[in-house]
Parts: C-alpha cells; sequence; structure tokens
C-alpha cells in the first residue's frame, strides 16, 4: 500500500462528530486512522502541513450529470469525475439521462466502470425508474442495484404517472434506495422556459409557474406518506414546495430534499438579457422563494445542497433563449457561491455549511462517506474559507463552461481532494494568490 | 467581431447602434422619432417616391418568421429613401439547412452590409443579434417580446388623431399574452405618459403584468367605457387548439368589439388594430370600417415611422430630416 499520509496545522471541521478545532488526520490504506488534536503519524508518513485552512470530510453530490455516454463533447465521466474533486466532492451521483439511457444492469455496469478508471471523485450511478425513461415501465430495480445503483430516478423529467410512483416507492424499499423525483407539472409548465411572472412577461418569454413544482411535490409527498419509501425531492426552487416537504417531513413521511447553489444566490433577474447560462429546470424564480430556500436549508426542511451540474457545450448555448439547452455546471462553483449565501450572509455556521455538503447527503443517503471518525474512507477536502478569486470558466475542469457566475467573486476556495486516501486534486500554483508572507505549506508534502 | 467600428450614436437621439424594442427608450427618445417620422410621411405622397437619404446603404431584411405587411412597409420606407435591399426569408434559405443564427449574421457580415431587419419567431433574437453584429439592428419582431416599429406607428396615429399621448387612456384588448405588440405599445405609451390598461379573458393576459404599471379590465363594456383609444389585437386561431378560448364564436360575442357596444362609449373613441384582422372575431366590419377606425393610417404612418428610424440609426438627426428630404427633389 501507498504511504501514509499525515495531515496536520489544519483546522478539522466535522459536524458528524462535532469536531471543530485545531489538529491533525492520518490516512493510512485509504482509510482515516486517527483524527484531532496531538496526532502524530509513523516516521514514514508524507506530512501534508495545511496551516490554516480547514479539513473536512469531503463533499457529496447526489445530482450531477455526466453526458457519457452520447453526449461526451459536453462531459464525460472522467472529466466531471475530475471536475468534483476540483470543487472539493468526493462522491458523486451520475443522473441516468445520458443517450442510451442507464436503465439496464450493463449500462450501470459501464458507468461505474468508467468512474473508478476517471480517478477523480467516486462515481455512483443513479438507475433509470422506467425503461428508457419513457415513465410508463419500472425498470430492474433490484437488478441495477446489484450492479451498482444507488437510487433510481427519471430525472429531466418526472415520474409523472402517479400509479408508477407509488410502484416504485413501494419496491424500492426491498433494496434500501430512494427515489429520486423531478418534482414538474409538465402540464402546468407547459414550454416555459423561464420563471412565470413579471419578469418573463416583460421579456416575451413563456413561464413555468411556481405551482408546476408545488403541486407535483404535493402528490408526491402524498404518495410517500401513503407507501413508506424514500422520496428524495430534487433541486427544490418554490416556497410553496418547500411548504409542502416541511408539512410532509412534519406527518413523518421518509421525504428529504436538495436545493441547488444557483437556486439559494440567483433570481430570475439573472435571466435578463436573455442570458442563457441562466437558463436552467427548474427555472431561477424570485427573491421570496430563494428567501425561503435559504430558511428551509438552515432549519433542516431541505437537507441538502446539490448542483444538479448539467454541462452544455457553449455552441449549444449560444443562441435564442428558446432554443438554448437548459442547465448549468455547478461542481466547481458550488463551495464559494454557498459560503457566500450562507456563511458570509450569517446564516450557517462553516460547520453547518459542511455538514449541508458532506455529512446530511451520507446521513440522508446511508452512505458510508461524509466523516473524519477513525475507520472511514479516507474522503478528505482542504478548503481556505476566506479566499476570494474571481469565476474564469476557461479554467474550469468540466468539459463544459455554462456558468451563471462568470467574473463573480466567490469565498472559499478547495486546495485539495482525497478520495480513499488518495490525492486526486490538488488547486494549480498559479491559480493561488499570491501571499507577502511566507508559503503557508511546509514539510515534507505541500498541497 | 470588431472588424469594423460599429455605427453607434450619431443620431442626435442617443438611440445607439440598434432598435430592440421601447422598454429602454426614453419618452424625448420616442417623441423624437415620432418627430422625425412627420417630415418623411409627405415623400410617400409625392409622385417620384424617392430620396437619396440613404443611398449606398445595403440593408437586409431577415424575416425567419412569415410577415407580409411588417416586411413590405420595411421594403417600402428603405427603397423610398434609396438603400439597397435584400430580402431573407427562412425557406429555402441556409437558416432551414440548419445554420444558427449567430453563423448567419457573421456570413451577411462579412458581405459588408450596414443594416438588419430581423423578424424572428424567438424573444431576445434582435437582441442576440445586436450583441454580436457591428451592423444597426432593427427589432421588425422577436417571439412575443417587441415590435417596437409597430408601436412606434401606433403612437403616431394616436398622436395625429388626439393631438397628444401624454395622459390619453389607451386599454389593449384580446390577446394581451402572446403579443409582443401589446408589449411595446405598454412601453411606448407608458413612457409617452398615457394610461394604459389590458383588456381579455384571463387565459389571454400574462401573469405579473399589472407590475409593469398596466391595470387589467376583465369586461370589454368597461374597456370600452374607460378609453379614449381601444387597441384591438387579433385572435389568433391557434389560441382555441391551445385552450385558452373555448372557440371563436363565444371570444367574439364576450370580447369583440362591435358597432353596438361602441355605440354605448361615453365619449369619442378611436379603434387601432396592427393587422391582419379577423372580422367577426375580435372587430366586427363595421368597426374595422367605420368612423371610430384608424387602421389604414396606422398602415400609411408605419411607411413613415420606419423611414425615420432608419434614417436615424444610419446616423441622421432629427433636425436635419427635412432638409435631407428636401436633398432628393
Amino acid at each position: 500500500m501507498s504511504r501514509p499520509v499525515l495531515i496536520t496545522g489544519g483546522r478539522l471541521l466535522d459536524p458528524s462528530q462535532e469536531l471543530d478545532g485545531p489538529g491533525a488526520l492520518l490516512i493510512r490504506d485509504g482509510r482515516i486512522e486517527a483524527c484531532g488534536p496531538g496526532i502524530v503519524g509513523p516516521d514514514d508518513a508524507e506530512v501534508v502541513d495545511v496551516d490554516g485552512l480547514v479539513v473536512a470530510p469531503g463533499f457529496i453530490d447526489v445530482h450531477v450529470h455526466f453526458r457519457e455516454p452520447g453526449d461526451e463533447h459536453k462531459e464525460t465521466i472522467e472529466s466531471g469525475a475530475r471536475a468534483a474533486v476540483a470543487g472539493g466532492f468526493t462522491t458523486v451521483w451520475t443522473m441516468p439521462n445520458t443517450d442510451p439511457p442507464i436503465d439496464d444492469p450493463a449500462a450501470v455496469g459501464f458507468v461505474r466502470a468508467a468512474g473508478e478508471r476517471a480517478g477523480g471523485a467516486r462515481v455512483y450511478p443513479v438507475g433509470a425508474a422506467s425503461r428508457g425513461l419513457q415513465g410508463e415501465q419500472m425498470t430492474e430495480v433490484g437488478e441495477l442495484v446489484a450492479a451498482g445503483a444507488v437510487a433510481v430516478s427519471d430525472d429531466g423529467n418526472p415520474i409523472w404517472h402517479a400509479g408508477l410512483l407509488r410502484r416504485l416507492l413501494e419496491y424500492t424499499q426491498t433494496f434500501g434506495i430512494p427515489v429520486l423525483q423531478h418534482a414538474e407539472d409538465t402540464d402546468l409548465s407547459c414550454g416555459g422556459v423561464m420563471n412565470e411572472g413579471k419578469v418573463a412577461t416583460a421579456l416575451g418569454l413563456t413561464g413555468a409557474p411556481n405551482a408546476a413544482e408545488a403541486g407535483m411535490v404535493a402528490r408526491d409527498c402524498c404518495i410517500a406518506e401513503l407507501t413508506g419509501g424514500h422520496l428524495h425531492v430534487c433541486h427544490v426552487s418554490t416556497r410553496e414546495a418547500v411548504e409542502q416537504i416541511r408539512r410532509a417531513k412534519e406527518r413523518g413521511a421518509h421525504v428529504t430534499a436538495e436545493v441547488t447553489p444557483h437556486h439559494l444566490a440567483l433570481t430570475e433577474d439573472a435571466v435578463r438579457g436573455y442570458r442563457t447560462d441562466a437558463k436552467m429546470n427548474p427555472p431561477l424564480r424570485t427573491e421570496e422563494d430563494r428567501e425561503s430556500l435559504l430558511d428551509a436549508l438552515v432549519d433542516g426542511t431541505i437537507d441538502v445542497i446539490a448542483t444538479d451540474h448539467a454541462p452544455h457545450h457553449y455552441e449549444e448555448k449560444e443562441r435564442e433563449f428558446d432554443d438554448a439547452p437548459f442547465g448549468v455546471v455547478g461542481l466547481e462553483t458550488a463551495l464559494g457561491v454557498a459560503l457566500i449565501e450562507l456563511v458570509e450572509s450569517g446564516r450557517l455556521s462553516l460547520g453547518g455549511l459542511v455538514d449541508r455538503l458532506s455529512c446530511a447527503p451520507a446521513r440522508i443517503m446511508g452512505l458510508d462517506v461524509g466523516t473524519l471518525r477513525p475507520g472511514a474512507r479516507g474522503d478528505i477536502v482542504v478548503f481556505d474559507p476566506a479566499e476570494r478569486w474571481t469565476v474564469d470558466a476557461s479554467t474550469f475542469v468540466s468539459g463544459s463552461r455554462n456558468t451563471p457566475f462568470v467574473k463573480k467573486e466567490l469565498v472559499g476556495r478547495v486546495r485539495a481532494t482525497w478520495v480513499d486516501g488518495e490525492r486526486r486534486y490538488e488547486l494549480p500554483k498559479e491559480a493561488s494568490p499570491v501571499r507577502e508572507e511566507a508559503p503557508p505549506y511546509v514539510g515534507q508534502g505541500s498541497v | 467581431m470588431t472588424a469594423k467600428p460599429t455605427n453607434a450614436g450619431a443620431d442626435g437621439l442617443g438611440l445607439g447602434k440598434d432598435l430592440t424594442g421601447l422598454q429602454g427608450l426614453t419618452c424625448e427618445q420616442i417623441e423624437g422619432i415620432l418627430d422625425t417620422a412627420e417630415p418623411f410621411k409627405e415623400i410617400s405622397e409625392r409622385r417620384i417616391k424617392k430620396v437619396p437619404v440613404l443611398r449606398g446603404k445595403t440593408i437586409v431584411n431577415l424575416f425567419l418568421e412569415p410577415s407580409t405587411r411588417t416586411r413590405i412597409s420595411f421594403e417600402f420606407a428603405e427603397k423610398r429613401l434609396s438603400a439597397d435591399t435584400v430580402n431573407i426569408a427562412s425557406a429555402g434559405s441556409s437558416v432551414e439547412k440548419g445554420e444558427s443564427l449567430v453563423d448567419t449574421a457573421r456570413n451577411l457580415e462579412a458581405m459588408r452590409i450596414d443594416m438588419v431587419v430581423i423578424r424572428h419567431s424567438s424573444a431576445g433574437a434582435a437582441q442576440f443579434l445586436a450583441d454580436r453584429i457591428p451592423s444597426n439592428v432593427i427589432n421588425a419582431g422577436d417571439g412575443q417580446h417587441e415590435h417596437p416599429t409597430q408601436a412606434l406607428l401606433d403612437l403616431l396615429t394616436i398622436r395625429d388623431r388626439l393631438g397628444s399621448i401624454a395622459g390619453r387612456r389607451v386599454c389593449i384588448v384580446g390577446d394581451v399574452r402572446h403579443s409582443r405588440v401589446a408589449r411595446s405599445d405598454i412601453w411606448g405609451l407608458m413612457r409617452c405618459g398615457a394610461q394604459v390598461a389590458v383588456c381579455g379573458p384571463k387565459t389571454l393576459i400574462p401573469l405579473g403584468i399589472e407590475e409593469l404599471g398596466v391595470t387589467v379590465l376583465s369586461r370589454v363594456e368597461e374597456a370600452i367605457e374607460w378609453a379614449e383609444v381601444l387597441y384591438i389585437l387579433r385572435i389568433q386561431l391557434e389560441r382555441m387548439v391551445g385552450g385558452f378560448v373555448p372557440s371563436l364564436r363565444e371570444y367574439n360575442r364576450f370580447f369583440g368589439v362591435s358597432r353596438a357596444r361602441l355605440e354605448r362609449a361615453p365619449g369619442d373613441i378611436a379603434i387601432l388594430h396592427p393587422g391582419p384582422m379577423n372580422r367577426g372575431v375580435e372587430i366586427d366590419s363595421d368597426v374595422a370600417d367605420g368612423p371610430w377606425s384608424l387602421i389604414l393610417p396606422q398602415v400609411t404612418n408605419g411607411v413613415a415611422v420606419r423611414m425615420a428610424v432608419l434614417y436615424l440609426l444610419a446616423g441622421g438627426s432629427p433636425e436635419r430630416a427635412e432638409s435631407a428630404k428636401e436633398a432628393g427633389e
């Protein structure tokens, strides 16, 4: 096995064991061996001094789109997995709406194998909920799980038929996996390319109302309550959906939910000027919705942050707004955006943010990651919570650049990421800020 | 795209390079365009309807959505100002072969053109083009967004009839939801100080329209009682298929503007319509052809307004419009 690694000099931040303070972390054979103050490594350990930086369990993103197979010009599993570690993510769940879709065990195995070869974040495939994502017939859920799928979803489309959703929420209980629902009543959102309201009216664009999401979430929550299955609501964007989820949780239904950094940071006003990099589904909503999402993430109604990383080639976005595809990339800006909206704004502690990015996803999805406890996988992110940097999409590791945060100043930057004890990412030297004082990293290894 | 300097802003009104909508214009700019249109009206009344104002300028009429009235009106305006014009329709063009809008524009640009008049089915298409080429871009209708020259000709027609726009009560009746004309008229009228209302079945009134500053009236009788100008929009057959109105017959019964309804108006009322009309649906024939109607003057004013816009974007100033015109005599 490789040399043990000792990460010293940092601030250990792990809400899963209420740990926040100076200390060191020893990784051996891919697993965390010790964690806390006064830890000393063996003589042969590689010592990485991360003076003043935060050492936290690697982030987990339960909602990304890597475009392989079918649209490798946008993103491959390799480029996506590497973009993930550049954003501090050590585990990602890839949605099955590729071409062809991931709806049989062979396809699941392909994603899994490609993920292992990628040398980035750990890639866990989400299998299709219905064959061909057609919304009619259930996939072989058990076979998909046996091949390595961690959940099922028709994301991109809602599971439209209430009967199918019911059967899925019942059937998946045998395998202990959630159903991830893209909640959209497409009859109501019909043709909508942005939020319905005054901005859409002024721009002459067709709008999708909040009710298209909230109505579906209400129905889905009723079915979750009926069946006892685990319903996970993807990319919540409306205050009304938040209300539905809050009520369902109060009633004891097994419902969890995620929100994207872009819905936490932006409103429909970002679309003005027909900016296709602000076009996604669900759309950016109003300030009232944004506030409600922030509150919901703080109070736990929404459990986790997920990026809905949706790469598209610039040519596909460089066109008429109606014709541009939905979606934005998010892996490499998630920390910086979330840190501004949640921590800088005073809504959440830094530990709270690490929880929503790492511990909470592991907790709600039952994953053996998201913690620095001894014995856990060596999935670690080291980041500078104070560094201000400006987004330059041309430097993205991702195969695509479609971000609404171009040229925005973000706070908080990932410096290095380990997966299974192996360093998979290190911020390039030229991207580091120039500092007058001595370099913060001394020791045998460096970050 | 910095192949050549852009044609920005020598017009004296500060319109800039393009006219993509009325939302961003001031009252002074709008009135300035209308003032510039006044001297151009007369050219169309001459025996020889041509002046050399745009001689040597190349204008592309890029009509990627069917249009008869607007395209011909622009073409007359361009020809009467002596510009060289080329018409492109989507059928049979490279666009039909899948060429992107930005590539189409760059290829036109490479042939050294001066102006593009664009009609497109997607909102924002005119702005998209304007941001990417140095030529002047004039929006001749982009999806449900704006149709600024239509609103300008409407404003000119209202001003001709009522003497002023400020303080006038104008109600737009019909399919406001899907109408770029309604949006441009709302911006133009509000900028110029008119009071604006919209009226129609709620299925055809877009959400959030009150936040633009207009009043929503739910019955056409209320509209007629309130308004000095009734702007009637075309109700398209496909709206029935889309479930926005149950039938055209019912639309006519509850929202159609008829002589009987107009005769109950408390004062004078002027009728405008952007055309083409569906007689017997949104407007009855005796209204369209009656004393209230300004529909044909609108069409006549369309040519003058478009001449004014072409002239201003090409660098002309309002004060010199009269003399520029006389130079052609």
